[in-house]
């Protein structure tokens, strides 16, 4: 308890009678470089020349050396077909995961939030997708759904719902079943965050709605919502971006297949950098993977910023 | 608040869906591990294996280099949570206390970093560990690691080093103790379990991680255990399934040990970050 009153004393905010020993300079140069440097060398400095990358003509095991090409990959990826079609599916996946795994963390979060007597058991399953390697998220489900040993199909016959299909390898289903898994793995993390958030509300003012006759969603919508609000569109908006840059999940599930069904935009940059050996045009597509990330941020962040003022 | 009975009911009704829905892949995989190939075969899977069996234990050994992978990542886990912490510990520390435009500058690469596609850092990443020979080789992984795992730690140490109260160390500098002095016998006790938590957390993340591993690391000897896991996976996706499933537990669990033991650190800290972001 004191602990936290101290904290609180010492916001940085708050201002400070010994200036001296809080300005910069002071031994802090020296504090920072054990992580300023490797920080440089292994992610800003890759970074700066990986976009470099994307103006050359760069290849692997090529003799003769690398030349700037200028705009050139940009343009054929602008006519590349089979890019722009990854990339719907990868807008598609990215969606089609984050908005039912973020409905349905929230409806997890506030069955947590009640006083239910399996919430433990949920909290700690909970942990299960979380912890698990992506990898063997995505053997375990390749088991669940094998066609003739895995759970699913047998359930499905078992309810008399047909004989069982290869969900995996259908042109079809392939993209909706690794999109299920995807809201699987990381409904945890949503969960907890958005049941984090339920918590920092205040029990009172919840009485005090449902006192003046608010109904649930009344309820739900007036006290619920606008203190969740910051931590949901955080917690969203991060999932969209690692939904969009994954990759070891549906490699491991359908390998981009069936088709390029699944060929999600990291596998398909996965593939032309390190199986074909095009660095620089993989390159150029992880630029515009960025610019498409970019802009998505800026977007969400101006729309936050709106919203706050609304409130 | 008074719940009718009604939605008490749809309630609980609601909570066993999400149970079925989270539990059950991972009772599959383990049911899947303990069978016999036979009834693997049969065409009516059943949930409890009838002849449990750790024939695929054994055959996963076998037939993949299980252990040495496992050693490896441990290896690499291990080396890249403990540089991990020992170099993010002074950052975070001058990024909690200090508001100097380095600090800014650093929480917002801590942002940023979640944004990047990671294909655009390993080309470069690769083309520079491989004019340092440093391809195929664990140091080379585990520098990478490192770095991976650095924003994530830092938000996490932050929010320990935020809790530590500054007054300790105005009283230990009033009493003169020096800058380092003080670090080291009033905070550091202080932040050590925040330490071992960001460490454990550095360590899950790399025991875990494929993408990096998969590009760098050529020979089955210098592989992590998630590369060679794939390995049970045919080329034409055609698996083994009683191997497949009893390897993929097996390197399961030592994240799931790990993670329940930290895992309420792992919320606060990633809760401060959804907050803030």
């Amino acid at each position: 308890m004191t602990l936290v009153t101290a904290t609180k004393r010492s916001a940085p905010d708050a201002p400070r009678a010994d200036g001296d020993r809080r300005s910069p300079g002071h031994g802090a140069w020296f504090l920072v470089l054990p992580a300023l440097i490797p920080i440089l060398l292994l992610s800003v400095g890759p970074l700066l020349y990986g976009i470099l990358l994307a103006f050359t003509d760069a290849q692997s095991g090529r003799t003769a050396p690398t030349r700037w090409i200028g705009a050139l990959n940009f343009r054929d990826l602008l006519h590349d077909t089979l890019f722009w079609e990854s990339f719907r599916i990868g807008l598609v996946w990215a969606v089609g995961v984050t908005v039912p795994q973020f409905l349905l963390a929230l409806g997890l979060a506030l069955l947590l939030n009640e006083d239910l007597r399996l919430r433990w058991l949920a909290r700690a399953l909970a942990i299960i997708p979380w912890a698990m390697p992506e990898v063997v998220v995505g053997i375990m489900w390749r088991l669940v759904y094998n066609p003739d040993a895995g759970v699913l199909n047998e359930t499905l016959r078992g309810l008399g719902l047909g004989d069982g299909r290869d969900w995996l390898s259908g042109l079809a289903t392939a993209l909706p079943a690794v999109i299920v898994v995807g809201v699987w793995a990381g409904m945890p993390q949503t969960t907890v965050a958005l049941l984090a958030g339920l918590q920092g509300t205040p029990r009172e003012l919840h009485e005090a709605a449902a006192m003046d006759g608010a109904g649930a969603w009344r309820r739900f919508r007036t006290v619920t919502w606008p203190a969740l609000r910051p931590v949901a569109l955080s917690i969203t908006a991060l999932n969209f971006i690692w939904n969009v840059n994954s990759f070891a999940l549906v490699y491991v599930l359908t390998s981009g297949g069936p088709g390029g069904r699944t060929r999600l935009p990291m596998l398909f940059a996965y593939e032309e950098a390190f199986r074909y050996g095009q660095f620089g045009y993989a390159a150029a597509m992880g630029c515009v993977m960025v610019a498409v990330i970019s802009v998505l941020l800026a977007l969400f962040l101006v729309g936050r910023l709106r919203g706050d003022d609304d409130t | 608040m008074r719940t009718s009975r009604q939605a008490r009911a749809g309630q609980y009704l609601a909570l066993l869906a999400y149970l079925v829905f989270l539990a059950f892949p991972f009772l599959w995989l383990v049911s899947t591990a303990f069978k016999s190939p036979r009834e693997l075969g049969s065409l009516h899977p059943t949930w409890i294996p009838r002849h449990p069996t750790l024939d695929n234990f054994r055959q996963a050994f076998d037939e993949q280099p299980l252990l040495h992978a496992a050693l490896n990542s441990l290896l690499a886990a291990l080396a890249a949570a403990l540089i991990a912490v020992l170099v993010a510990t002074p950052l975070a520390y001058v990024m909690a206390r200090h508001r100097t435009g380095l600090a800014r500058v650093a929480t917002g690469w801590v942002v940023v970093s979640q944004a990047f596609p990671l294909v655009l850092v390993i080309i470069p990443l690769f083309l520079v560990l491989k004019n340092l020979r440093l391809i195929n080789s664990l140091p080379g992984l585990v520098m990478v690691y490192v770095v991976w795992a650095l924003p994530f730690a830092l938000w996490m140490l932050v929010g320990y080093v935020r809790a530590v109260p500054a007054e300790l160390e105005e009283a230990a500098a009033v009493d003169g103790a020096g800058r380092v002095r003080t670090l080291v016998s009033v905070t550091a006790p202080l932040l050590a379990p925040g330490l071992v938590a960001t460490g454990l957390f550095a360590f899950i993340t790399a025991w875990n991680e494929f993408f990096f591993a998969l590009v760098l690391l050529k020979t089955p000897e210098k592989q992590t255990l998630p590369v060679v896991l794939t390995h049970f996976i045919g080329a034409e996706g055609v698996a083994d399934l009683g191997p497949l499933a009893a390897a993929a537990f097996l390197a399961t669990l030592p994240s799931l040990v790990v993670f329940a033991v930290i895992q309420k650190r792992i919320t606060g800290g990633m809760l401060t970050g959804a907050v803030k972001a």
